[in-house]
């Protein structure tokens, strides 16, 4: 194992996949000559050339339909959105062409792309650039959406999110780049799209958190430990497809279950899996599912209505709680 | 479009009463698609029986016409016939003819389209003239301003100078938070258009880099800084942070984040004043980096097209972030994207208020007679992009030799040589402009944060039942 950063363990996964597969290409705003807007691609121009690492304008809908179209050619590009943000200038390349490409084609042409960046809010940045949106792409059929919560399974399913023959969408955070963790040195380590974490053990109830969410469920968990309760807490790691079993059969030990995703709550990632396990474990449930959300409003920008803006861990154990039936 | 329309109204109004019983039990039943054709057949049987009977309002020839071949005029004039006959998808999915369409604007005759499909037999030379405005070229004189006025732009420029000096020192102290980009060596560009439209009755927007524009707008500089701090008294309440600033009085429409975002808003209100028949133009902001996205090109067609009142001002310092334009454009001479949109283009110097005021005036002038225009301003922010960037990618001394052409420095140098001021009295602006900023700092100061409760304000402009 070896420390790194989010932002180092990602950069391992690009490069090592850039080196093993010519096809692999890096494209995005700043990308190449100023190391990425935050330092993610760091010293990969030198590395690579601009050939492969391909400084951009600002025309996401440009970039991201050209990316596509590179993928539909044989190539495996790898697109950085600045941030997910920006994704939506893009919108109708994601979701119209590479969303459906496949299945529009009779499977004739794929679309073998990673779109990769920041997503969520990250301070005080106000409306446009705080939106969570792995709820919004996780609708679409045909996409990929993972959100890792630390570099040693950041790496792991970046490589693997490049090698996937179909879109995937891989969501990071600005506020989490710094974040050091253990990564694993094994050689050519992969993590498959698709399976949850158990991050830690617990009887008392089931938590739910993925990327940013994850750390502040873990410090609510940690409360809640404190007063004798524990909680099990599962990183899903990958949004779509989801690994609903992963939940179930931590339902089904602790009849209790609060899912946390930082999405505006409508249409959420958390009220997706709050339908899945009604649907499919609801006879092991001891109390209606609590999930903690973003409130139902934009951004704001003061300090402290992005306070109570984003989830925080008192939320987590409140809703922990209520569905505990303690006080 | 009013078929289809007439669908979504029945589904939707008869959902939960015994009627969208029956119709979603047949739903269940049928495949939804052939049931769905059916519903479509049916009323436009009912509505040409309808039209039969002449009970139909409308003009029984143009509804004839429009339940039969779509026209021309919408862009199928090979389009399939018969409406009944078509495919129920085609059906729903393209609209007939609009009905009230087709009535100011003649549709291309036989002739027209012809000569539209015909290739010359030359080959096709373009001689293009775009108007520039280069520095040192104008007096104030010439220019229609006031002595009193032009000393006015210097303080404002001033003021727009020190206000942000001061935001990077509250941002070190933590007072400011989220992204702070600054202005500073851009200001004769807002302060010059300003001091060139109607204040307060045109319209004016622009992109995130926004403290300048809002000043020289007369956004008050408390409740400027107060946004910043994220206070309730801020020009959004503390909503929209620096990036977002607003001011309706002012006819400000903000302070935009994503870039490019504003340009098609720009159109908007240029399309609002024609609409309305009114007097007013509008002027768009934006960066050189903007001029990538796709949002520039389409606005400026829709523009071009409509020949909207508007004029649309590039703001080029050179940088998108840390990409020179040369690494972001095909063609870095901006101003020519104007030849596209079948509208002038222009190019003047950002760093000579006058320069830059000769431009607006003139580009002000089309707009009024209703012809949309690109002004391109040449100029540079001597910060990095945010304050958080170093600016690594300048060429060393690349800084300073753009600093020695300063807009302030040089108005100030103007207003000494033409005796419009004494030095005393400029020494005497400067600390009014440096007080009105640090009691900026104080209103901000002393004013409170927003209560938790505007976290749901303004959402919508009516009740909603908010999730929780
Ligand atoms: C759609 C979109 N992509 C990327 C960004 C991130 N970003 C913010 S400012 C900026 C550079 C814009 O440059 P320019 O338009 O020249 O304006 P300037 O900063 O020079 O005023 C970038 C890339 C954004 N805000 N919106
Ligand atoms: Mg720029």
């Amino acid at each position: 194992m070896a420390e790194m950063q989010l932002r180092e363990a990602i950069r391992a996964a690009m490069t090592e996949e850039m080196h093993r597969d010519e096809d692999v290409f890096l494209l995005g705003e700043e990308v190449a000559e100023y190391d990425g807007a935050y330092k993610v691609s760091k010293g990969m121009l030198d590395e690579f050339g601009d050939e492969r690492v391909v400084d951009t304008p600002i025309s996401e809908e440009g970039f991201a339909g050209m990316g596509i179209g590179a993928a539909m050619n044989g190539l495996r590009p790898i697109v950085e959105f600045m941030t997910f943000n920006f994704s939506f200038v893009a919108f109708d390349q994601v979701v119209n062409n590479a969303a459906n490409m496949r299945y529009m084609s009779g499977g004739q042409y794929g679309v073998p792309i990673v779109f990769r960046g920041p997503n969520g809010s990250a301070g005080q940045l106000g409306a446009t650039h705080s939106n969570s949106t792995e709820s919004l792409y996780a609708n679409f059929p045909g996409l990929n959406v993972v959100a890792p919560s630390n570099p040693d399974d950041a790496k792991g399913l970046l490589k693997t999110a490049i090698r996937d023959p179909d879109p995937v969408l891989f969501m990071e955070s600005e506020l989490m780049y710094g974040l050091k963790g253990e990564v694993s040195e094994e050689e050519d380590y992969t993590i498959p799209i698709g399976e949850a974490r158990v991050a830690r053990k617990g009887g008392d109830v089931t938590l739910v958190a993925h990327s940013k969410m994850y750390h502040v469920a873990t410090d609510a968990a940690e409360q809640l430990s404190e007063e004798g309760y524990e909680a099990e807490l599962i990183d899903p790691r990958t949004i779509k497809p989801l690994d609903i079993e992963t939940i179930i059969e931590s339902v089904q030990k602790t009849n209790r279950l609060v899912v946390v995703d930082e999405s505006n709550p409508f249409t959420s990632f958390a009220g997706e899996v709050a339908w899945q396990i009604q649907d499919r474990a609801f006879d092991w449930l001891d109390a209606p599912i609590a999930r903690v959300n973003a409130p139902d409003v934009p951004a704001p920008y003061a300090p402290n209505l992005m306070d109570a803006y984003v989830p925080g861990a008192d939320q987590i154990v409140d809703a922990a709680k209520r569905v505990m039936y303690v006080e | 479009m009013e078929e289809r329309m007439g669908h979504a109204q029945t589904l939707s109004v008869e959902t939960g009463s015994c009627a969208a019983y029956t119709t979603m039990d047949a739903l269940r039943r049928r495949p939804a698609l052939s049931l769905l054709r059916d519903m479509a057949q049916k009323s436009a049987k009912e509505e040409a029986a309808e039209r039969k009977e002449g009970r139909d309002e409308t003009a029984p020839q143009e509804a004839q016409d429009a339940a039969e071949a779509p026209s021309t005029a919408n862009g199928h004039p090979n389009g399939e016939a018969d409406a009944e006959d078509a495919e129920a998808e085609r059906a729903s999915d393209e609209a007939p003819a609009d009905e009230d369409e087709g009535e100011e604007e003649e549709a291309p005759s036989p002739e027209e389209i012809q000569a539209a499909s015909e290739v010359p037999s030359a080959p096709v030379k373009l001689e293009l003239k775009f108007k520039t405005y280069p520095g040192d070229q104008f007096t104030h004189d010439e220019l229609h301003l006031g002595d009193k006025q032009v000393v006015k732009m210097y303080r404002n420029m001033l003021l727009q100078r020190r206000f942000e000096e001061r935001c990077r020192q509250q941002y070190q102290q933590q007072n400011i938070s989220g992204f702070l980009h600054l202005y500073i060596g851009q200001e004769a560009v807002s302060t010059g258009t300003v001091a060139a439209i109607r204040h307060g009755e045109d319209s004016v927007i622009t992109a995130y880099r926004d403290h300048g524009l809002a000043l020289a707008m007369g956004l008050d500089p408390g409740e400027c800084m107060a946004e910043l701090f994220g206070k309730e008294t801020g020009v959004t309440d503390g909503k929209g942070g620096s990036m977002h600033f607003f001011g309706r009085e002012e006819r400000f429409f903000g302070g935009h984040g994503i870039v490019g975002a504003g340009v098609p808003l720009a159109a908007g209100l240029a399309f609002a004043h024609q609409y309305r028949g009114d007097e007013e133009i509008c002027v768009g902001f934006f960066g050189d980096g903007a001029v990538q996205q796709g949002a520039f090109h389409e606005a400026l067609n829709l523009a071009g097209l409509y020949d909207l009142p508007a004029v649309f001002i590039c703001e080029n310092n050179q940088y998108g972030m840390g990409t020179h334009i040369e690494r972001a454009a095909a063609n870095p001479d901006l101003y020519q994207q104007a030849a596209a949109y079948d509208m002038p283009g222009a190019v003047a110097n950002g760093q000579d208020v006058f320069s830059v005021n000769r431009a607006v005036q003139d580009h002000v002038e089309m707009a009024r007679e209703g012809q949309p225009s690109l002004l391109e301003v040449r100029t540079y922010r001597y910060q990095g992009h945010s304050i958080s960037d170093p600016a690594n990618y300048r060429a060393e001394g690349e800084l300073e030799a753009q600093q020695k052409s300063d807009a302030i420095i040089r108005l100030k140098k103007y207003l000494l040589d033409e005796d419009l001021a004494s030095g005393d009295t400029l020494d005497e602006i400067d600390e009014e402009v440096k007080q009105e900023v640090l009691d900026a700092i104080a209103f901000a100061e002393e004013s409170d944060l927003p209560d938790e409760s505007a976290l749901y304000e303004n959402v919508y402009a009516g009740e909603y039942s908010f999730l929780s």
